[in-house]
């Protein structure tokens, strides 16, 4: 089993969400988190005073599948959904993940997911 | 003669109505400019000095700054006194505007309490009351002052800047020599709260003409409150223009604050005015702030609200402003009444704030500001559902 985390910028959800569904991939978790990456935030003026917002409003997205094949269609949906082209598109981690249980009937690992 | 008195006593009730929403206006536009912690803080100090300051005057100082209760016969006596009344809180409403985040609210209080029945009582005795100068080389009385950029405005701003200098700026503001931007937290309350202000305007300078019953009293006042509206659409625009043009950038609350500027800088003399020269009062007086606020930055007087800039810069500029293009009115006359307001407030004040400071401790310390005004003063979180930006 593996687990993808991905950081997309907010207003691709609903395409990295669609085109998860589409190659078959039925759950996910998404949270809302900010942070920085090599440019290290970007600048705005309040009241004739330049600041620098250093963490950055983004999406992550976790979901957990069963095969490597998975892992393959799923990097290659939210890459595609995901892609702008510019700077801040987010990034991808793939993970183990060693034991899931499904809480309400306690199946394990294959089986609850 | 009986008529004259009903409808003379009925516009100071109206226009003194549309001064409360004043109280409103500063408490959503200074809710609006600060942080979520210190939200519900903000309000209840709104709140608060409309009730003290009030009952000061009430108690105090209005007898003071008048003479006695029965020093006018054109309207009812206690329409006069509600009209009056419901100016005083305002001068305090720019002095704790410009310290909010900063300060504990019964410290606060009692600096409310020495402005309503002292301060700003003074102040008014000696331009448009019973003038205990008269004779002496101070007399002030020939000011020409309507609504009052120098006897409200300026008094307020000047009592902000003796704050400001006693208590410091919010903590982390200016860190190793730099400015940080502590941006606002609710740009719909800002707008409200600002419009708020620009009709409760109308009240305070249409209602200073003191009748409207005869023909010529009605003209005076309609066109007051056309001069006062069209200086505030100059300031707007003034700020539209100017941050474009400096920044590349529309910035609203610095929009808001030059049609702020420019209410503030046509107060002086809405009523002499032709209906082109505001505009060209309101255009600097917009200019003005967008100029001050980053300047007053530069010199690390820490002003959340950019009160200094649009009560205490404009009011001197709309006072001299009426020297300028009235001809009957001397500019000297009219320095003179702003230095000697200055003169007057600036110390008072500062005594006043810094013996307080001393004794029960204005200025928050480091900690209650990091955690905020709201949750060490009151208890209550404005937006307890949202979580607290970093």
């Amino acid at each position: 089993m593996k687990k993808i985390e991905a950081i997309i910028k907010p207003f691709k959800l609903e395409d990295v969400k669609d085109a998860l569904v589409e190659v078959g991939i039925e759950g996910m978790t998404v949270s809302e988190v900010k942070g920085y990456g090599r440019q290290q935030g970007h600048s705005e003026l309040y009241r004739g005073a330049e600041y620098v917002v250093e963490f950055i409003p983004k999406v992550k997205i976790e979901i957990v599948v069963s095969t490597d094949d998975y892992v393959n269609k799923a990097i290659e949906a939210i890459t595609t959904a995901a892609k702008t082209g510019k700077i801040g598109d987010g990034k991808i981690f793939v993970s183990d993940i060693s034991k899931t249980i499904r809480i309400r009937t306690e199946e394990e690992d294959e089986e609850a997911l | 003669m009986e008529i004259n008195y009903v409808i003379d006593t009925f516009f100071a009730i109206f226009a003194m109505t549309l001064i409360i929403l004043m109280v409103p206006g500063f408490a959503m536009l200074e809710a609006g400019l600060v942080r979520t912690k210190n939200v519900t803080s903000v309000l209840t100090v709104n709140v608060m000095i409309y009730a003290v300051a009030s009952m000061a005057f009430l108690l105090i100082g209005y007898e003071y700054a008048f003479g006695s209760w029965d020093h006018q016969d054109g309207m009812s006596k206690w329409a006069f006194f509600m009209f009056q009344m419901a100016f005083v809180g305002k001068v305090v409403n720019i002095m704790s505007g410009g310290v909010s985040e900063r300060s504990r609210i019964l410290p606060l209080a009692l600096f409310t309490i020495a402005v309503g029945a002292f301060i700003y009582p003074t102040i008014v005795n000696i331009t448009w009351g019973a003038n205990f100068l008269d004779g002496t080389m101070l007399d002030i009385s020939g000011l020409s002052d309507l609504a009052g950029s120098t006897v409200i405005h300026s008094t307020g701003g000047w009592a902000l800047l003796a704050a400001i200098i006693i208590m410091g700026p919010r903590r982390g503001r200016f860190k190793n020599g730099r400015i940080r931007v502590i941006p606002a937290s609710n740009i719909p309350l800002v707008t409200l709260g600002a419009f708020l202000l620009w009709i409760g305007w109308f009240g305070f300078n249409g209602g200073s003409v003191g009748a409207i019953s005869s023909k010529e009293n009605a003209d005076a006042v309609a066109l007051t409150i056309m001069n006062t509206n069209t200086a505030g659409l100059a300031g707007a625009i003034a700020g539209w223009l100017l941050t474009y043009f400096r920044y590349k950038k529309f910035d609203i609350t610095m929009i808001l604050n030059g049609a702020l500027g420019g209410l503030v800088a046509v107060t002086a003399g809405p009523h002499l005015y032709d209906i082109h020269t505001p505009i060209l009062i309101g255009l600097i007086g917009g200019a003005l702030v967008v100029i001050a606020v980053p300047l007053f930055d530069k010199l690390k007087l820490d002003d959340p609200v950019g009160a200094l800039s649009v009560h205490l810069v404009n009011g001197i500029w709309g006072t001299l402003a009426v020297g300028i293009f009235v001809s009957e009115v001397s500019i000297i006359t009219q320095l003179k009444g702003i230095i000697v307001v200055g003169v007057i407030v600036f110390p008072i004040a500062w005594i006043t704030i810094f013996t307080i400071n001393k004794i029960f401790v204005l200025t928050a310390g480091d900690d209650e500001q990091l955690e905020g005004i709201d949750a060490t003063e009151c208890g209550i979180e404005a937006y307890p559902e949202f979580k607290r930006s970093i």
